[in-house]
């Protein structure tokens, strides 16, 4: 049963009282309703225990009502939905939320760690840098596994995120970021001069500070102005109002990263909704009107629950009806926390007292105090507090000390304007005497600053500030700027006395509150030198936790500034990083996990191939065919032997559609392909096709395929299907960067042409099933590398190539794409009697190692055409890519590894790629590395394992026995160097 | 960031596929005798060695997930503004 | 002082009044043995070594910010020594052989953490090739480990391995590789090499060179004229301006690389693993958060910050990874500009220019190389000759065709 929320107001605030919403924390069942927070339901049903701090284990409670919150940390949802760490002050309550508190064992109330407490004096800042080394390996072993549980705050969850995330893309001419009243006004003005206008604010409702605050703007209430503001913005086609949505980051040319909370605040995302969806925003101008955090004073005992931010008592006496507390004191040095405590008590909240360390406060506000029952006392300080959970504040006054029996103190130190955003591009926010806070300096190109974000505390200068920028961003862009009536409101006055720290305080007084960083910690920081406001922050952890430093950077610096004697801008500053909250890593994601994490590329044949019971395996984007297993087959080895077989002694197919291939056209698409390939093509004759090796301009092998010439003037390219992208990119960039005088285009038609290759001894016996009958497949028709044009299947254009990759008598057929699967059945059918059988990526490798081929293994990209065999190939005729530095010393140095064969000298070994060589006798030590192997296949020809490898000199040993050493997989043993062409070396299938 | 392509328009550059460096100029074989080891060291000079300035760096962006083309970008390395973009086959000015 | 329990617990109960400062801030003197620019980890290591190893004391660390302001402190703290080629696995193991005695000769705790790193394979060529360099780690007397699936699995069972679109195959395990805590190691090595008698100068940025005859004989800078026996940088990331000014062009670009931390958790991941099927690496840190990276975001940058698509593509590696850290959040992002060198290895040598010498291009690795980098450039410097483990670092190999390419991608930095 819920119990009923005691602390809530009879009447008032920004919640639906007609919509109860029932949640959990810790268990315990409590009542809140629709407009709440978790933190604002939780302190109405007297919740004041929430966490435990994350050095000490101190009892923590609710400090903020916003994102600044240091302490409120909790488990939300749980299994699988678990989120850890989430800030109880800007989640939207909904029905049925589940929340547990964190970094506590057994329970919140009774937390073993808490005995850290007592240790403090001896955990001091760095105090882990200068110990624990002692015996080194109980690093590993005790110290640091001990330290890891007890960091770290909340638990991921343990199984795979549920919910679906989305990104999607916006484009606007005024972004404005904040839907206060700086925000609104930009918004509306940019909005009416017809501008694309998107605003976004982070909260569930727009108005920012007019929800928190007793303000009338234009006769009306600020929440209602607000809400008035907000329906004519969305009214206005040309505006986008996006709640739920932090802009977090700041990029270049205009780009904003923002998320936006689709179903943070259902129980589960709504039907085919995302849980969340991240914004890449272009705008071409931007308005921060991201307002401002109040910051605390630093005292002993400043983080009981109980203590918290003034602002944020308004917030939730105002906003939300709740009084955090019975009996409340404030402590502050500024008339703006004054303000906020005099409009809550006149809301209902009992305000015992307002302590102010100024000595003169102005006479209004005392007077207004009195009024209310408020004592007032001046030039005094909080000096220390007591309970568990706050009970009483020790105050020195002028006249003595005196205690206080309340059970909430707010604190008020002054305020920071948000200027996070405009730090993101490097710019370093300045220091404002006036306001003794940094406001912005170089903000990105195309953002401005208004209101609050801009140290303009006022809220009619928020107003105007917010109008006038909204208005000139627009007209920037070249709207026409129609007048603008902003709403005249008196600008409250801004008093405040820097103050930061009570000195003579009793007891932890936290700086950062999230990572326990005390004022004695920015003391011990100072002794040791670690002054600089980065040092500082490094070696105390000053503002590392997830509230970002919001409530404490300013206040470490001011700490550290008095301890050096400099002012606080002779310290240094406080600059934020982006995001500007924590953003989900699923939100960033967005589809890309799973299955989807990639696109996948299917070949045409894909589905004829599933049917044929293929398995595939991943080859870049590409799903291939690796190998096609029959019933009975007891492993891969013997289906991938049994296809090699078949295609050695009768015929199979495989799908090469994969390749990339490029049509290249032109007069100078000879002398085009002359210069980037280290062999000549110019002189090709028409319907002949020629193998070719590319190389990098440092003279590495880039890639390798063979090219035909269709015609006098047409070229058709195939490449690697690893670098099919970066040989297109290649040529694109020879053509049009290096030698734009050549007359040749270029297009890429892998997509377009689907190519399946057949080979074995019958193949052409089932070409010619296949071709129309004016096509001459004959030996004297289609000799050895022929390429002709033709038709197929009845009238189908082809090309029809006779190339070879296995060593056997073989063929390329090319159609276009959407003929390839018929292609596959009709082959499938003109082989039948022959048997013909569909191989895949495996057979298809055994066999070019059988040949000696080199593919990807070798193509490393650390090769020279010289180490594989290939440089007599290379023109000494003509200048190509790659010539001149593959002439340096270092790359003609015949003590490079070269490609060679290898076999087993016990023959049943099995030889695994990846083993490296060393000569017999030689010590395993890096200076005796003699290469390794690249590609090891089982050789159904020869009826053992063979190999292809880089070895020292290789060309030269051939014969010579070396050992494969490869200690990772636990195998040492002798192998015998061969030529690399274990079948048919001198090529007579292929012309056969 | 986005890179503004003469051809397409202005495009996120995650469209583009980056090279670097657009003020080399690949030296003609043609105009050093091949065996001068002069020539060695122009290329030497064109693959490996670069300016890198902090400033504005003339570069090459090619538009692989658009028109193809090869875009020279001139562009601040120190903040990623850009100040201008020409075609390759363009002899113009980028900035 | 040295730092031990007992110094902690004196200082626990006389309320933390006897810290000294771990290095004094010192003021430029006009001459120097050996002036080091660039107070990293890398220069500050060159300096402790120079004056323990080497016996030369009279040393100058100079800063242009605070000591550890650029890749020292902005990295992912992965130490490792998990190389392929000869050029680099020797050097790389004798810097983890420096980790692991690293703390106790500093008497500073830089939590060097061996908890290991998992490199994931997807595909048979993937094995292999990473059976090709973990035998090369064996060879130069590292230790590796091939994993399959199954052992994979009982090491992080959270991984996906069943709905992948690149199924995990395995992996390759170096045990004695983890991470350490970056500032610890800046730290550790300032006061040590304090101690020794060098002067850690900060605020303090080179504007040129002091030059006699051709050769290098000092720093001009903005606390003044610093003469030097010798000039020796150590300004990864800003290399190629600080090289500049002694007119010299260099084999490097500079990129940005960003790195990511989330919010603190309690215990997910032990040790260090990266994707081999996307640009993606992950740990977790002593204090919880989640430290990833991946890939470099690819244009010329000294911006120090990156753009959204290699976020995006980072957090689609690790979701599709581990797809429990969705609701996981990101909290810090940052990037630190890398010296790209043209083959993806460092430089350390002499420079061109006699009384200068070199210690750059150390790509998005060199934070694992501090301490040998450290130890072979104060080799260099103190005896002119290059270190054994460092002799492939030669700034001419680019001339000679010596190149030292892990992932054979040729001469562009943004690939490596």
């Amino acid at each position: 049963m819920s119990r009923p929320d005691k602390n809530r107001l009879a009447s008032g605030g920004l919640i639906d009282r007609a919509a109860p919403l029932s949640f959990r924390f810790d268990g315990h069942s409590y009542r809140g309703y629709a407009g709440d927070t978790l933190a604002s339901a939780l302190l109405a049903n007297g919740v004041r225990l929430v966490g435990r701090s994350f050095k000490y284990h101190r009892p923590r409670g609710i400090f903020s009502a916003g994102a600044e919150e240091p302490n409120a940390l909790v488990e939300l949802r749980s299994g699988a939905r678990r989120e850890p760490n989430t800030r109880a002050t800007v989640v939207e309550l909904f029905d049925g939320l589940e929340a547990t508190s964190q970094n506590r064992w057994p329970s919140l109330g009774l937390d073993v760690l808490s005995v850290n407490r007592f240790l403090s004096p001896f955990l001091g800042a760095g105090f882990y840098y200068k110990t624990f080394m002692w015996p080194a390996s109980f690093w590993e072993k005790l110290y640091e596994p001990f330290i890891r549980r007890a960091a770290g705050l909340g638990r991921a969850a343990e199984e795979a995120d549920p919910d679906h995330y989305e990104k999607a893309t916006a484009f606007c001419d005024v972004l404005v970021i904040g839907a206060g009243p700086a925000g609104l006004m930009a918004a509306l003005a940019a909005g009416r001069t017809g501008a694309r206008v998107i605003l976004a604010d982070e909260d569930f409702l727009p108005g920012g500070r007019l929800n928190a605050e007793r303000r009338e703007v234009h006769g009306r209430a600020g929440a209602a102005y607000a809400a008035h503001v907000a329906a004519e913005l969305a009214s206005l086609p040309n505006v986008r109002l996006m709640t739920r949505t932090t802009v977090f980051g700041a990029y270049d040319s205009g780009t904003y990263g923002a998320l936006e909370r689709v179903g943070d605040h259902l129980p589960v995302p709504a039907p085919f909704q995302p849980r969340q969806r991240l914004w890449r925003i272009i705008a071409r101008r931007a308005v921060l009107a991201a307002g401002a955090t109040e910051r605390p004073i630093v005292f002993g005992g400043n983080d009981r629950p109980g203590v918290m931010l003034a602002g944020a008592v308004g917030t939730y006496v105002q906003r939300h009806a709740v009084l955090p507390g019975r009996h409340i004191a404030l402590f502050a040095n500024n008339d703006d926390a004054w303000r906020g405590m005099l409009a809550a008590s006149e809301a209902g909240a009992r305000v015992e007292a307002i302590i102010d360390v100024r000595e003169e406060v102005s006479p209004a506000l005392v007077e207004a105090a009195r009024a209310r029952d408020i004592r007032v006392l001046a030039g005094s300080r909080v000096i220390a507090t007591q309970g568990r959970k706050l009970r009483t504040v020790d105050v020195a006054t002028p006249r003595g000390r005196e205690q206080l029996v309340v059970d909430t103190l707010a604190v008020s130190g002054g305020w920071s304007p948000a200027v996070h955003l405009t730090c993101h591009h490097g710019g370093r926010p300045v220091w404002n005497e006036a306001i003794a806070a940094f406001v912005p300096g170089a903000s990105p190109a195309g953002l401005t600053v208004a209101g609050a974000a801009n140290g303009s505390f006022g809220l009619g200068a928020a107003l105007r500030e917010g109008a006038a920028q909204g208005a000139e961003a627009a007209e920037a862009l070249g709207f026409p700027v129609p007048p603008l009536d902003v709403p005249a409101v008196e600008d409250e006055a801004f008093a405040l006395q820097p103050f930061w720290h009570v000195a003579d305080s009793k007891g932890a007084a936290f700086v950062d509150l999230q990572n326990d960083v005390t004022a004695k910690d920015v003391g011990i920081a100072h002794k040791e030198g670690f002054r600089s406001v980065e040092h500082l922050k490094r070696y105390t952890t000053l503002g590392m936790a997830t509230d970002q430093g919001r409530t404490s950077n300013v206040t470490g610096l001011a700490i550290m500034a008095s301890l050096t004697g400099a002012s606080i801008p002779e310290t240094g500053t406080t600059i934020f990083r982006p995001p500007y909250t924590p953003v989900s890593l699923g939100a960033l994601a967005g589809h890309h996990r799973g299955k989807d994490f990639r696109p996948v590329r299917l070949t045409p044949t894909h589905e004829w191939a599933a049917r044929q019971g293929a398995v595939f395996v991943e080859t870049g984007a590409w799903l291939r065919a690796q190998y096609f297993p029959r019933k009975g087959e007891k492993d891969w080895l013997e289906t991938v032997t049994r296809e090699v077989t078949a295609v050695r002694s009768s015929v199979g197919l495989i799908d090469v559609s994969t390749f990339g291939k490029i049509d290249l056209q032109g007069p100078d698409a000879g002398s085009f392909l002359d210069r980037v390939y280290i062999n000549g093509f110019s002189a090709l004759a028409v319907g002949k096709a020629r193998y070719g090796v590319m190389l990098r301009e440092d003279g590495m092998v880039m890639d390798d395929g063979t090219t035909a010439r269709l015609g006098p003037e047409h070229y058709v390219m195939t490449t690697t299907t690893a670098n099919a992208a970066k040989v297109y990119q290649h040529l694109e960039f020879c053509l049009q960067v290096l030698w734009p005088e050549l007359d040749v285009a270029i297009a890429s038609i892998s997509e377009q042409w689907a190519q399946i290759a057949i080979a074995g001894p019958r193949s052409r016996e089932v070409l010619a099933r296949v071709v129309d009958a004016d096509v001459d497949v004959s030996n004297e028709g289609l000799p050895f590398i022929g390429a002709v044009e033709g038709r197929v299947m009845g009238g189908v254009k082809a090309r029809l190539f006779r190339l070879s990759f296995s060593g056997e008598l073989g063929y390329e057929i090319a159609v276009p794409a959407r003929h390839g699967a018929a292609l596959a059945e009709a082959l499938m059918a003109a082989g039948e009697e022959f048997g013909i059988t569909p191989y895949g990526t495996e057979a298809l490798g055994v066999m070019r190692i059988e040949k000696g081929h080199v593919s990807g293994n070798e193509l490393s990209g650390q090769t020279a055409a010289r180490d594989l065999g290939l440089g007599r190939m290379a023109s000494t005729k003509k200048d190509y890519i790659g010539r001149v530095m593959a002439g340096r010393p270092g790359l003609v140095d015949p003590a490079r590894p070269g490609f060679v064969g290898f076999r087993p000298v016990e023959r049943a070994r099995r030889l695994r790629a990846g083993a490296h060589f060393l000569s017999l006798g030689a010590k395993p030590e890096t200076a005796n590395d003699e290469g390794y192997m690249t590609s090891v296949a089982y050789s159904p020809h020869l009826g053992h394992w063979i190999g292809l490898g880089l070895l020292v000199r290789g060309p030269e040993r051939i014969g010579e026995r070396v050992r494969a050493y490869d200690p990772v997989r636990g195998e040492e043993f002798e192998v015998e160097v061969c030529a690399p062409g274990f079948i048919d070396p001198e090529g007579e299938r292929l012309r056969g | 960031m986005r890179i503004p392509c003469p051809y397409c328009g202005e495009r996120d550059a995650h469209e583009f596929s980056y090279l670097g460096d657009a003020t080399l100029v690949r030296p003609d074989p043609a105009a050093v005798d091949a065996q001068d080891s002069a020539l060695a060291d122009r290329f030497h000079d064109y693959v490996y060695l670069r300016d890198n300035p902090a400033g504005a760096h003339r570069e090459w962006w090619y538009h692989a997930n658009g028109c193809r083309q090869w875009v020279r970008v001139t562009r601040d390395t120190r903040n990623h503004a850009i100040a201008g973009a020409s075609l390759a086959r363009e002899p113009g000015d980028a900035a | 002082m040295r730092y031990s329990f007992l110094s902690i617990l004196a200082n626990g109960l006389n309320g933390q009044s006897d810290w000294k400062p771990a290095w004094r801030d010192a003021a430029p003197k006009p001459s120097y043995d050996v002036v080091i620019v660039g107070g990293g980890g890398h220069g500050l290591a060159t300096a402790y070594y120079l004056a323990k190893v080497h016996g030369i004391h009279n040393v100058a660390v100079i800063e242009k910010g605070y000591i550890g302001s650029g890749n020292a402190g902005r990295n992912t703290t992965i130490i490792r020594s998990n190389y392929l080629l000869p050029g680099n696995e020797p050097f790389y193991e004798w810097s983890m052989k420096l980790w692991e005695g690293l703390e106790q000769e500093l008497n500073y705790n830089a939590m060097v953490s061996q908890r290991g790193i998992l490199n994931l394979y997807h595909s048979d060529a993937q094995r292999d090739a990473y059976a090709r360099r973990g035998n090369a780690m064996r060879l130069a007397g590292a230790d590796s480990e091939l994993l399959d699936k199954r052992q994979v699995r009982a090491m992080y069972p959270f991984l996906d391995f069943d709905n992948a679109r690149f199924p995990i195959q395995g992996g390759l395990l170096q045990h004695r590789a983890g991470t350490a805590r970056h500032d610890a190691v800046v730290w550790g090595y300032a006061r040590a090499a304090d101690t020794l008698g060098v002067d850690i100068v900060q605020n303090c940025e080179v504007t040129g060179f002091l030059r006699e005859g051709g050769n290098i004989v000092g720093v001009e800078t903005t606390r003044g004229a610093i003469r030097a026996g010798k000039v020796a940088l150590a300004v990864a990331g800003s290399s190629s301006r600080v090289a500049e000014k002694a007119g010299l062009r260099l084999p490097i670009e500079s990129h940005v690389l960003q790195a990511f931390v989330s919010e603190g958790l309690k215990p997910v991941i032990d040790g260090v693993i990266t994707f081999g099927a996307g640009h993606f690496y992950i740990s977790q840190s002593d204090k919880g958060g989640l430290v990833f990276g991946g890939d470099i975001d690819g244009y010329n940058s000294y911006a120090q910050r990156g753009n959204l698509p290699v976020i995006e593509d980072v957090a689609e590696g690790g979701m599709a990874l581990m797809p429990r850290i969705g609701r996981l959040r990101l909290l810090r992002m940052w990037g630190g500009i890398m010296d790209m060198s043209m083959d993806g290895s460092p430089i350390i040598d002499r420079a061109p220019v006699p009384g200068l010498y070199l210690n750059a291009g150390w790509c998005y690795g060199g934070f694992k190389a501090t301490p040998a980098s450290g130890w072979c450039f104060a080799h260099l410097i103190a005896r002119d000759e290059p270190h054994a483990v460092a002799g492939a670092y030669r700034l001419d190999r680019f001339r000679s065709g010596h190149l030292i390419d892990e992932k054979g991608v040729g001469a562009q930095p943004n690939l490596h």
